[in-house]
């Protein structure tokens, strides 16, 4: 820190120090708190550092990261690293079409999944909402079974999946369109609870059904928002489709771990290139899409 | 014939346009939905067709879902152990026959989501400030910060534990690195977004009074944004705890590895039992950071 510029103080003429001890001590007098925190609250701080301290020096014991063997993977990971350049270019048709196929399976992967999730969920998460579903237990039971299928990872899902569907693509989509039914129905149930309740007293006043009052009192707030909600979970569905292949479900995945685990390198580094940039084309289309057709709707998760 | 007064007509006109276009829009819609599906579902085997083995068994020919569905039935009802009422203690740990192993093991996936957590809270916190528009030294630091955080934010954390299980060998450390990395991209868009909405008087006080940009970070910037940064990593944490758990899929430790010798030695109740260690752990998880979040809250509240 400068020295601030001299300002004129309270007593008297302006002296060259703007803040002269006798204030410091009054103002320490008058806050104590401002200058330092009483005895008990720094020894608990110090015990909670100290602690923090000590498990991490302890993971790092166990999980054996000694300099020597972090140095080292360093090492291989600069070499790993230096078969990025020049950039692996497939040549032949071949591998062409077979990198090609695996990025449009994944996003088919992805796109399906979300498609499929997104048509359970929807009756579903009426269930869920409530000021649709007006029998509190029914809904709890309805709610906890969202809960319970979101605690299901997409990974061991697609393991469990595999095992009934055989490896391959199907096995993703399931996999994907099972764990967004529990993603979607509990953001699209609160989507329905954060509709305002005057259109459907309106629909209900001129005798609407209770149907009615549904299609045509909530669904034209909330269809924007599940919209948007659905578009975000594509997304994230794009980039969680890459990583099923690695178990065997099919997608670009098992491209990459098949030439990580040749070690073909050079290969692998062209692969992330393009996931990333798939996953880059995606992300600026459907924000195309959100911003022309949905309107503005802020984060879901 | 009743005279219907002109404004009537012009609604009803209007009204029957406006009717006329929603119509189109949503066949257009439905169309095109119907186009991807069918492109998607062609490259997703959604209508392979199988063989299955019949009751009397003679092979016949079934749509893939329908041939699987019994399948998958079977093996789910095979995951289920057999817990009798009489018998419930022995039943239960014949169910965790490996309870000393995956005890360990749930500590090491915890322990590996705590230092990747840690770690990645570190380096977001970091980049973060270089990557939010209004406190960023400069547009060429902001520009390659953010492109950071976005690639490894973008490359899920499975690819890099692939990558460093080859350089570091197996075990935790890859893991903790991968999942490291993957935080940092995430908590780092995440704190930078907090950082974009800070109130800038506080750091134009402390300009004024001569601090550097450091010190208007430091007592300006951060004293606003150490609530959401708190939440943010502890919603992380939980996160990782997942992750973590499934790491060890490809060798990075944790609990995933014994997923797969569960799956490769036909171990079916060892799924559901590793299956429930995992719901119960990140379900306390939950709970504790929830607790944890509503008091800083508080404390905000009455600070």
């Amino acid at each position: 820190m400068s020295a601030s510029p001299p300002r004129p103080s309270r007593s008297g003429p302006s002296s060259a120090l703007a803040v002269s001890p006798t204030e410091i001590a009054e103002a320490r007098a008058r806050l104590p708190e401002a200058f330092r925190a009483p005895l008990l609250r720094r020894l608990v701080r110090l015990g909670g550092w100290l602690a923090f301290a000590g498990l991490f020096a302890w993971c790092l014991y166990d999980f054996d990261a000694s300099p020597e063997r972090l140095w080292n993977g360093l090492l291989r990971l600069g070499k790993v690293l230096s078969f990025m350049f020049p950039p692996h270019i497939w040549t032949s048709w071949k591998e062409i079409s077979e990198i090609l196929t695996g990025l449009a399976q994944t996003l088919s992967m992805a796109f399906l999944g979300s498609l499929l999730g997104a048509l359970i969920a929807f009756p579903l998460s009426f269930l869920g909402a409530r000021n649709i579903n007006r029998i509190p237990f029914l809904r709890f039971g309805v709610r906890r079974g969202f809960d319970i299928i979101r605690a299901f990872e997409t990974l061991i899902l697609a393991l469990i999946f595999i095992r009934a569907f055989g490896l391959g693509p199907l096995a993703g989509v399931l996999a994907i369109a099972v764990g967004e039914i529990g993603v979607l129905a509990k953001l699209y149930a609160e989507a329905i609870e954060n509709t305002s309740k005057k259109p459907v007293e309106g629909v209900v006043a001129s005798g609407g059904s209770p149907l009615q009052s549904i299609r045509f009192g909530i669904l034209p707030q909330v269809l924007p928002v599940l919209l948007s909600i659905t578009l975000y979970n594509f997304e994230s569905n794009v980039r969680s489709g890459t990583i099923l292949g690695i178990v065997g479900a099919g997608g670009i995945g098992f491209l990459l771990s098949d030439r990580i685990g040749a070690y073909r390198w050079d290969e692998a580094w062209s692969i992330i290139f393009l996931i990333i940039a798939m996953v880059y084309v995606i992300d600026a289309l459907s924000d195309y899409i959100r911003t022309r057709f949905i309107g503005h709707y802020d984060g879901t998760r | 014939m009743t005279l219907v007064p002109p404004s009537v007509l012009a609604f009803e006109r209007d009204f029957a346009a406006q009717r006329r276009r929603s119509r189109l829009t949503f066949l257009l819609v439905t169309a095109i939905f119907v186009t991807l599906f069918l492109i998607t579902a062609s490259f997703s085997d959604f209508f392979k067709v199988s063989q299955i083995t019949l009751s009397d068994g003679s092979r016949a020919e079934r749509w893939v879902l329908l041939a699987g569905l019994p399948r998958l039935g079977e093996y789910l009802w095979k995951t289920i152990p057999a817990l009798s009422l009489d018998s419930l203690g022995a039943d239960l740990a014949n169910w965790f026959w490996r309870w000393k192993v995956w005890l360990w093991l749930l500590l090491e996936t915890i322990l590996i989501a705590f230092m990747a957590t840690v770690l990645g809270c570190v380096g977001g916190f970091l980049l973060s400030f270089l990557a939010a528009r209004n406190l960023t030294p400069g547009p060429l630091t902001l520009w390659i910060s953010r492109r950071t955080l976005e690639i490894a934010r973008t490359v899920p954390e499975l690819v890099f534990a692939l990558i460093f299980v080859f350089c570091f060998g197996a075990g935790p450390l890859a893991g903790v690195l991968a999942v490291a990395l993957h935080t940092v991209g995430a908590l780092g868009k995440l704190y930078s977004e907090v950082n974009e909405n800070v109130d800038m008087r506080p750091l134009e006080g402390v300009k004024a009074s001569g601090g550097t940009w450091f010190d208007q970070i430091r007592y300006g910037a951060v004293p606003q944004i150490m609530p959401n940064i708190i939440s943010y990593t502890l919603l992380r944490f939980e996160i990782n705890v997942r992750s973590s758990s499934i790491i060890g899929y490809v060798g990075a430790g944790g609990l995933g590895q014994e997923f797969r010798t569960a799956l490769s030695y036909q171990e079916y109740t060892d799924l559901s039992a590793l299956f429930v260690i995992i719901l119960v752990t990140v379900t306390v998880i939950d709970w504790v950071s929830e607790k944890i979040r509503h008091h800083i809250i508080g404390l905000e509240r009455t600070a």
